[in-house]
């Protein structure tokens, strides 16, 4: 019986280590060997720190590290206000068949591909896009009006982008909390305000915390839409990888700027649980 | 008794011829750009030859970028840019060396095939043979913006922001010609070469603010020259030819400084598994009716000797109308990039990018 038991667990997990192993511990060893390699001549390379003291020698990174990691967390901050209600009218207001096809909405722009939306708000926001037109129409603007190809028009689409992501955890953290507790709280003479600062925010904190960690990645390691909505000066960080390892050939920098990334990422991730009191383990659940 | 043995006779040998059939036949991998192998040439050479055509579309960088990851796998024929093999196969070894022996020499322009093979050439071995070529300059709406004439133009007062170009190589090059500088001469010469891309990065900066955006992808800059919300760009001769057939006010216009030329080639990937499928690829190809249709549907010519009479007139009128001969001679054909160089250019790039 322990046998089996034993055989069960080994199959179970097989796919799991296979997947962290094969796609996500190896490659990552091998992009950090990458990373620490120089090249000196033709096909001629040494190990040395070259590449990361070229990102940290170089201010033009560093600016672009800073604005991705600002934006990133601008748009996260922006989805969790705007998903905040939305997700609590769903799980506490809208009943039975409305709150089914409410959640289904949210759903709804998923079943297409990123670059189909992307490319549906630069139809939107272009210069001979509908908003122009329709604000031309109405009489509010005299000529066309350029909404694409700046930092809002970017913003506005990561957030459209990740929504769902912070939608789906909030909803299902603010189910799972007892009406009976927000109507205590008014019997005994609460505000709204203070209902929600006391008891309905503390409830949902792991809910946000794992929004804002799925979204704020999301956002980090975006790489169509600051590309497509953001413009002449849309610089984002995942963009330089890019470019450092299919139009430069220079996959040693490129990878250097990878693994600054991952440490962005987990750093950022780890102040938020510390500034929140929340633990990874808490919020998975 | 005896018909019987006479059938299985036939149908050993049937079978024998079968076998022998397949075991010629193979699957070419066939890496390329959009419109270089149209389906119908595909089933044609299906057709002629029982090889099998899969096709992937890519462009330059991520043709060198794919092979260089599997070490020349995956692919048995590739189609990067002439100035691109040399350098990335003395530093990658992606490529394996072309037999010219098994190539029909006689259906290429000869000039051409010289000169790619002289470019294409390391440690004394060819690696690739020209196919189709064509030039990149400015594609602009004549009617609105017809004081430009040159890549500097772009940065006139009266068409501001209402320009678009690539943040790419071909862009650091052009504005360089304009300037008066000339990029080639420094290929070989890092030190001069770094100090015309300094001069071109502050041009590029100063400029930056007529620029609407810097397109990406094809269908983008169709897009904005269509609609009207940019009036002039920098882009490929075929793009202007082809706004040209919507809008006759959009075209192409070869620039004062001369319109750059890219030869796109034939090279075999260091680990193809279907050499033989290659070269009847190339050769099949190459027949002058053949490369018409591609002319057709690519819209770029080809390095087929003779394949013009197979091309349509309205390809040929637009060509002759943005390429007058001074201008035919005034090309800049892209020599082979030195590996190194795209580093300089990239970081180049990315301080245009940022700055404001």
């Amino acid at each position: 019986m322990r046998a089996g038991n034993k055989l069960a667990l080994i199959l179970l997990l097989t796919p799991l280590l296979l997947w962290i192993g094969l796609l996500i511990i190896i490659p990552h060893i091998d992009m950090f060997l990458v990373s620490i390699r120089e090249r000196v001549g033709v096909g001629k390379y040494q190990i040395s720190l070259a590449n990361y003291w070229t990102f940290l020698g170089e201010p033009l990174y560093l600016v672009t590290f800073a604005r991705t990691a600002i934006m990133s967390v601008l748009a996260t901050v922006l989805t969790l206000i705007i998903g905040f209600p939305v997700a609590f009218f769903i799980a506490k207001i809208a009943k039975g068949r409305l709150q089914s096809s409410l959640f289904l909405l949210c759903l709804v722009p998923f079943w297409v591909s990123e670059l189909v939306r992307t490319f549906g708000w630069m139809i939107l926001l272009r210069e001979t896009g509908l908003i122009s037109n329709l604000l031309q129409w109405l009489g509010l603007v005299d000529g066309p009006v350029e909404l694409l190809y700046n930092d809002v028009a970017m913003i506005v689409g990561l957030v459209y982008t990740s929504m769902l992501f912070m939608v789906v955890p909030l909803v299902t953290t603010l189910e799972s909390l007892d009406d009976s507790i927000i109507e205590a709280g008014y019997d005994l003479g609460g505000s709204t305000v203070s209902i929600t600062r006391e008891i309905i925010i503390p409830h949902a904190m792991p809910g946000i915390v794992s929004g804002s960690i799925v979204v704020f990645m999301l956002s980090l390691g975006n790489y169509l839409t600051p590309t497509m909505l953001g413009g002449k000066d849309s610089l984002w960080f995942t963009e330089l990888i890019y470019s450092q390892f299919i139009v430069r050939f220079n996959w040693e920098l490129g990878a250097a700027f990878g693994f600054m990334l991952l440490i962005l990422s987990s750093a950022i991730i780890w102040l938020l649980l510390k500034l929140t009191g929340q633990t990874l383990e808490k919020t998975m659940t | 008794m005896k018909s019987k043995t006479l059938t299985s006779l036939a149908v050993l040998t049937a079978f024998g011829l079968g076998l022998a059939g397949s075991a010629s036949a193979e699957t070419l991998r066939l890496l390329t750009w959009g419109g270089y192998a149209p389906d119908e040439v595909v089933a044609m050479f299906e057709k002629e030859t029982g090889h099998k055509v899969e096709v992937t579309l890519s462009n330059n960088e991520e043709m060198i970028a794919k092979l260089r990851a599997t070490g020349g796998r995956g692919f048995d024929l590739a189609q990067p840019s002439q100035d691109r093999i040399a350098g990335p196969q003395a530093e990658f070894g992606i490529y394996k060396p072309m037999d010219l022996s098994k190539i029909d020499s006689s259906q290429f322009i000869a000039s051409m095939l010289e000169a790619t093979k002289a470019n294409t050439t390391v440690d004394g071995e060819v690696y690739g043979v020209p196919h189709v070529w064509g030039t990149s300059g400015l594609v602009v709406n004549t009617a609105m913006a017809g004081s430009v004439m040159d890549y500097t133009d772009l940065c006139n007062a009266d068409v501001a922001g209402k320009v678009t170009y690539r943040l790419k190589r071909p862009t650091l090059i052009g504005f360089a010609f304009s300037m008066g500088l000339d990029p080639f001469a420094a290929y070989g010469d890092e030190a001069a070469y770094q100090a015309i891309i300094d001069q071109v990065q502050a041009k590029l900066i100063d400029c930056k603010a007529n620029v609407k955006t810097y397109w990406g992808g094809g269908d983008e800059l169709m897009n904005l020259m269509r609609s009207g919300e940019t009036v002039a760009s920098m882009a490929w001769d075929t793009g202007g030819w082809k706004l040209n057939a919507d809008n006759a006010d959009i075209t192409f216009v070869a620039p004062a400084s001369g319109a750059l030329g890219w030869i796109d080639t034939f090279v075999l990937p260091a680990k193809g598994k279907a050499d033989q499928a290659a070269y009847d690829w190339i050769n099949f190809v190459m027949q002058p009716e053949i490369a018409g249709m591609i002319t057709d549907v690519a819209g770029n010519f080809t390095a087929s000797k003779g394949a013009d009479e197979h091309v349509s007139a309205d390809l040929k009128a637009r060509y002759q109308a943005s390429f007058p001969p001074a201008d035919v001679d005034n090309i800049k054909w892209y020599p082979p990039v030195p590996a190194g160089l795209e580093a300089l250019e990239g970081a180049a790039l990315d301080r245009v990018k940022a700055a404001n």
